[in-house]
Parts: C-alpha cells; structure tokens; sequence
C-alpha cells in the first residue's frame, strides 16, 4: 500500500471518531519514518513475530509510560500550566484533571492517574461531608471517562484505609465505568479488612479494582535501590514513580520454542539467549532514539518542572504465550498441559527463572539501574494462538486453587508486573467472604497481583483492563462485524469490541488494520 | 507433643480411621460461611425423590455390574472388590446410571491423614471444611475422627469444621461430635410429616430436634429449604415454615434453593423447576 493509500484509508474510515482518526494518522506517519539501527537479525525477529515492538512507532517521541509526581505537583503548583499550588480539595482535583491531560505515553493519553487517594487527603477535612466527598470524586470519575477514554488510564488507591479510597470505591462501583482502571494496593499489616471487603463488593459485582501486593512490590522496588515509590499503570505494569518506562518489547514464547530443537537444554542455554539479545538491540535502540534525538526529556514541562526524572526511566522486557511454549516443548495438549502437570508447572518455572536472570544481568544504557524490568505481558487482541503472560489458556484453567499455586511462584521474577485473571462462578456474589479468603491467602503466598473475572458481570476484563458487555451487545445489534478468532467465542466478543467505533477504547494495543483486510 | 483424648481411633497422634470419599472440592462458596474445603461422604440415610446425586445414596456392594459399562476401562472387579482407576476415567458417569442400587464405584476409600494432606494445600486460602454427603453422618465415627484430627492440628486448627446434614442424627450423636464441630447446616425439606414422609422416606420429628438443638447451643449456622413447586411451596407449608423459623434465634441463616428437574430420577423428573423468581417471592414471603 502507498504512502498516500494508507492515509486515506484512515481518513476514510467510518469506524473510527475524529480524535482516532488523528491518533492512528500520527501512528501511520511516525511508521513511515526510518527504523531505529538494529540488526538485520533483530529485524528478522520482528517481521516472524517471535519480538513484538506493540506498535510503539518507528520513531518513538514520548515514553511508552509516565508515572508523574503528582505528589510533588500539587505541593508546587506549575508554572507551564499557570497553576498555583491548590489549597483545597476543588483546586487540587481541578489541578490534576488539568494536568493529567497534559501527561503523555504511548496511547497519548496518562496511564497514570496517581495514587488518588494519598494525593487527596491533605485536602479532606471535617468541613467536608461523606457525600460532598462522594459527590465531587463522582464529578471527577466522569470528567476523567468521558474526557480521557482509555481503558489503560490507572488509578491506584491504598494502602492506608482513608475517606478518599472509601469514596472512590463507592463511586467506581456505583459507576460501573471502564475508565479509570483501578488498584487497591493492599498491605495485610496496613490495610483494614474494611477497605478490603468494600474492594471485594466492588469486585464481586464490577470485577474491579485488581488488589495488588503493596508488601511485595515496596520490597522489590526498594531493594533496587533509589525508591520514590512506585505506581501501576495500564495494563498491567509496576514501575518507578517520578519516572516510567521508555519502551515495552515483548518476546512471543510460543514462537520462540518452535524455533528450539525441542530439548529443554536448547531452548532455555540456546534459543532464549539468542533472542533476548536481539530483542535487547530494538529496546536499545528504541530508547536512544527517545532519549537523544526526539528530545521529549528536554523539552517537556514534566521533566522541567521536576514531576518526572529522566533518569527514572526502565525500559519493559515482556514476554507472553508461557502456556503454548511449555506445551509445544512437551508435547501435550493444553488439557493436559501447564496448569495441569507438575512436570509443566516445574518447567515453565525454570523457563520464567531463566529469563529472570537474563533481565538481571543485562546491561541498558540510559535506564534506570543500566536494566530493564521483567514484565509478564498481559496480551493484546491480536494474540490468536498465545496466552497472555504466564496465564493458563482460557477454556482449560484448572481449579482456582491449582491455578493460584500454577502462576505464584512465577510471580516474585515479575518486577514491572504480571496479571493473571482468575475466573471464578457467579455464586460467589452471595458470598464474598470467600473471595476475600482466597485474595488473602494468594497475597501472603506471594501472589503480585489478584484479578478476578467473576462470571455474566457487566463489567469483564479482557486482557487486564475493562469493557462493558453491555456495549459490546449494542454494538453487535448495530451489525458490527464479530472478530471470532481470539481467545475462544466470549474473549473473542470481548476482543471484538476493539475494532467497532466505541466512545472508549483501549488505545494502547490496538493497531489500525484496514477495513477488509 | 502427645496428644490423646482417650478416644479409640486416635493413637500416638496418627489416625487410621477411614471414610468413603465420593469427592473433594478444594474451593467452594456455596458450602458455608467463606471459601471451603468441601468432602463429600457416600451414603444417605434418606431417600430423596428429588435427590439430585442418588449414586452418592447407597454403598456399593461390589456386584460387578458397572465394570462392563465403562467405555475406557478404568473399572476392574479384584478379588471381589470394585476398583476404579482415576487417571484412566473420563468421566462419562455411565457406570452411575446403570448401577442397580444407588452407588457409583468411584468411590474412594481415605484416610484421616491423607486427606489432612490434602486441606494442608488449600490452607492458606480457605475459611474452614464443611463435610457433606450424601449424608456425612452416616459416616459419623470418620466425621468425629477428622475433625479431631483437624483440631490437633495446630497449623490447620484456625480451620472451621461445618457440617452439611440432613439433620436425622439423634441428639446423643449430635452431642459426641459436638466437641469438634463448630457448626452446622441442616437441611428442612417439609413441614407436614407425611408430606416429609412421602419426600424423603423418613419422618422428620428428629430433623426438628436437631435444629432446636443446635440453635440452643448456637451450633445451627444455617438452615436450608429445597423448594419444589406445588409440592412444598403450599400455603399451609409456607406459613408453617415461616412459624417455624420465627420461633428459632434469628441471626440464623435461610437459606432457599430452588428445586431443578435436571440430574433427579424417578417420579420427580416430572415435577416443575423453581424459577429464580419465584425463588425470590418465597424468600420474601417466609422473611421473618
Ligand atoms: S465415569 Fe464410570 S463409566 Fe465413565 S469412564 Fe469413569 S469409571 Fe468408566
Ligand atoms: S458401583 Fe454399583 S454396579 Fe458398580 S459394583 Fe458397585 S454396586 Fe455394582
């Protein structure tokens, strides 16, 4: 297709809204532009699809994810917005409302709304009642899902039990948008079962928030040393607050072993090196690219004004599809395979341990540490044949409890992130008791992350973040086309989703395709 | 540390006591209060016309019959006793429908110890164990030896051990178990006594006893109502019912499930399903 043909078709395209239109021509323009230097041996990897570059652009002029310092903007107020520093609780959300549309990453919208709650509190006072504060968290919820559409954009609430977490929860179940995404980041020794219980009403009902270990990821974040704190955003990623990732490049396993022999020995000493220095030049690459010619750590305000660090910067090393590689290797069926074998179990450990220690070691100019972070890469709605992360495939989880003990020990290699979904029976709405044990106990055994898919609720995750079914439904009566080659036929509607015209999209991993292709 | 209580089954800390294990089920929301560890005991002393899993009724008697039956050879008859390969079974329940009385030689024979092995496992992310049937307390000298063993456990004591009864145990039988059950659900399926009669096969002046009972020592988690359509959704019934409970403590848990024709035999494949809905109207109408 020429130049000039691939732009047209965008512009052309009755799918997509004006603002889309603009997001994937500014997309199409950047691919245009001359690759990064890497390889010919990297490039091969990326045109196979064994390295995805998750449609980052050839020239990359933003970081793929920026975790502000909110904390430090409201205290300071910004010269570049011709803000000053709020005094009450008005101000301070009308400040960040402002300055989260002034935040860019890789979908150019903020995937990181902050830690709301902490940022709020200083402001909360007596004066203000339960439902003056649930009124004005509502306004914000709406403001931020109908004027920032993403389904990436991430709130994080937590530790600490406080009014502002309370409202929130309460407003976001109420709500039932898909955006923001949200976290309680939950602490056994500081979080009240409270808090906890009101999440899991939330969960049992919306399936959000996700609960993450904050005691894991403090200690993982501070023993590599220089700890600001950390945030989650998107999709789902732990990384350095004040900071971010440049660039995610993820390795699809599963391709990776059909390029093995078929021995464990060569594809963990052979196959797994090779690529993985060959997916470091792209990151390398991609990161110089951003770091010393498109200049975005020099001109921004962000960095200016002090709200991001560039040298707080990781990059992302991702991989997907464990489950299809560990079956390829072994040669069973995935009824019979990972999740369901302790030989599968004990092997997909050894290949997460490998990379681990690959990622440890691995030296990366102009990052964070000189390292990237390991990230289990939650998939994205062009992964037919691959699961995401270390996920067990849809439609052949074992038991929720096989499943939980199948993904933990897999879960501490994780720094920058991992999400495994739990699908879990309907009746568990009338006792959520239950599903507060079993977050509990998956949290003490060294779970990073709890995410449940809780059957026929409005509200499912896809592949970490939220749709509602109920548009889905509108839009299918509207005679939109059914993408039905991902994940199974229910995934594959919720996938689905992704290619109609919709008010909310999930920009971060949704290439444009050509009508018809 | 020693540890004994003088009773029979327990020696030196080990158990050897038995019991016949239709199923576990490491999670479960729907056995009890929280996330449970459920075991299901084969056997019933009742004869349900609605029961939902009659292969859990009787005990096998190892006719042979079944063995032909399986399509993957997974059943073998040795020395006179049924035995059931696990691996090899795919679960096509065929040897359930054609075995003449009740049973199903899936059945497995287990220890104390192994299956403490297993609840070690699914500790970390469970409230308790609820054991059910079948009828759990048929097998009553197993029940009482596990929980023993449960309570002496000190990294699985914090566990509760719930019962799921139909509640025709006697009260002398209720009071030994007592000492290691933190609680029970008891089942109420009729009101009328023929009508009870008529349903189960037995009468139910001991269900009774066993609810007030259990409510006078605050044992009676819940009591559960299996509602079938014209058959115990009467007027008379609903407002015996609501009497009834009204009369018991009333942070007692009802609990309404609704009858489905699905998986019964016999007479009650003819009988109507409960809709959701009218699930929720009789819930409402008994509603102390
Ligand atoms: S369910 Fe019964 S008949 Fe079917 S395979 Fe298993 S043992 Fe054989
Ligand atoms: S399960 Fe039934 S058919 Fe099979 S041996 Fe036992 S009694 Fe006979």
């Amino acid at each position: 297709m020429s130049y000039q043909q691939a732009l047209r078709q965008i512009v052309n395209d009755s799918r997509l809204n004006t603002q889309q239109k603009a997001r994937y021509l500014s997309l199409q323009a950047e691919s245009m532009l001359d690759c990064p230097r890497w390889s010919e041996g990297a490039q091969e990897l990326l045109d196979s699809g064994v390295v995805c570059d998750m449609f980052e652009g050839n020239a990359p002029f933003k970081p793929r994810y920026v975790m502000p310092d909110y904390e430090k903007a409201l205290k300071k107020g910004s010269d570049y917005l011709e803000l000053e520093a709020p005094e009450d609780l008005d101000e301070a959300i009308n400040f960040l409302l402002i300055l989260f549309n002034h935040v860019p990453s890789v979908t150019g919208m903020p995937v990181f709304v902050g830690r709301l709650d902490k940022l709020l509190m200083p402001f909360v006072n007596d004066g203000i009642s339960d439902d003056q504060l649930k009124k004005k968290i509502k306004l914000m919820w709406q403001m931020i899902d109908r004027t920032l559409p993403d389904a990436f954009l991430h709130a994080n609430i937590g530790p600490e039990d406080n009014r502002v977490a309370r409202a929130i929860l309460s407003v976001d179940g109420e709500l039932e948008q898909v955006v923001p995404n949200l976290t309680l980041r939950y602490d056994p020794e500081i979080t009240s079962d409270g808090l906890l219980n009101q999440a899991i009403e939330n969960i049992s009902k919306t399936n959000k928030p996700h609960i993450a270990n904050e005691a894991l990821n403090v200690a993982d974040f501070k023993a590599l040393g220089d700890y600001q704190g950390y945030g989650i955003a998107s999709c789902y990623n732990c990384l350095p607050l004040a900071g971010g990732a440049h660039t995610l490049v993820r390795m699809n396993l599963l391709k990776a072993a059909q390029q093995s022999e078929g021995s464990e020995q060569d594809f963990l000493e052979r196959v797994i090196p090779e690529i993985s220095e060959k997916m470091y030049e792209i990151i390398q690459a991609r990161v110089n690219y951003l770091v010393n010619d498109s200049g975005f750590y020099k001109e921004s305000f962000l960095v200016r004004e002090r709200f991001i660090d560039p040298n707080r910067f990781t990059a992302m090393f991702g991989v997907f599809g464990m489950a299809e590689a560990v079956n390829h290797l072994l040669g069973v069926e995935a009824e019979k395979g990972y999740g369901h074998t302790i030989e599968a179990k004990e092997f997909a450990i050894r290949i997460t341990e490998k990379l681990a220690a690959i990622v440890e070691s691995t030296k990366l100019e102009n990052c964070w540490h000189s390292r990237a972070l390991f990230h289990s890469q939650s998939g994205i709605s062009i992964d037919a044949a691959t699961s995401a992360g270390c996920r067990i495939p849809y439609g052949v989880e074992p038991s929720t409890l096989e499943h939980i003990l199948t993904v933990i020990p897999h879960h501490r290699h994780f720094t920058a992130g991992v999400s495994d979904i739990f699908p879990i029976d309907e009746t568990i709405k009338n006792n959520p008791q239950a599903l507060a044990t079993i977050c509990k106990g998956a949290i003490a055994q060294g779970l990073r992350m709890f995410t449940v898919n809780v059957a026929n609720n409005d509200l499912v995750r896809v592949t970490g973040y939220m749709v509602r079914r109920s548009d889905i439904k509108k839009h299918k009566e509207e005679g939109s086309r059914i993408n039905s080659t991902v994940f199974g036929a229910e995934a594959a509607e919720n996938c689905g989703i992704l290619d109609r015209k919709s008010r909310v999209i999930s920009n971060e991993f949704q290439p444009w395709v050509a009508m018809g292709e | 540390m020693s540890f004994s209580l003088g009773l029979p089954w327990v020696s030196n800390g080990r158990t050897t006591v038995s019991g016949l294990i239709s199923k576990v089920i490491p999670f479960s929301c729907v056995d009890g209060p929280g996330n449970r560890f459920v075991i299901f005991l084969q056997g019933c002393n009742f004869n349900c016309k609605n029961c939902h899993n009659p292969q859990t009724i009787n005990f096998c008697n190892h006719c042979g019959d079944c063995v032909e039956q399986c399509p993957s050879e997974a059943l073998s008859l040795n020395d006179g006793k049924i035995s059931w390969n696990s691996r090899q079974c795919e679960s096509c329940d065929q040897c359930l429908d054609i075995c003449p009385v009740n049973s199903s030689p899936m059945v497995e024979e287990k220890t104390v110890e192994e299956l403490l092995q297993q609840i070690r496992v699914a500790s970390p992310f469970i409230d308790g164990i609820t054991l059910s049937g079948g009828e759990a307390t048929v097998q009553l000298k197993f029940v009482k030896a596990f929980f023993t063993a449960v309570k002496n456990d000190s990294a699985l004591n914090h566990l509760t051990c719930l019962i799921d009864s139909n509640g025709y145990l006697p009260l002398s039988a209720w009071k030994s178990v007592l000492p290691v059950m933190d609680g029970a659900m008891i089942d109420l399926k009729a009101m009328d006594a023929d009508l009870h009669k008529w349903l189960t096969g037995r009468d139910n002046f001991r269900v009774f006893q066993t609810i007030e009972y259990l409510a006078s020592v605050s044992k009676l988690i819940e009591v559960r109502l299996l509602i079938i359509p014209n058959i115990n959704d009467t007027a008379e019934e609903k407002m015996a019912v609501k009497d009834y409970l009204s009369s018991l403590n009333t942070n007692i848990n009802i609990k309404v499930n609704a009858f489905s024709n699905k998986a019964v035999k016999g007479e009650a494949i003819d009988w109507l399903s409960l809709s959701e809905e009218k699930k929720a109207l009789y819930l409402q109408s008994i509603n102390r």
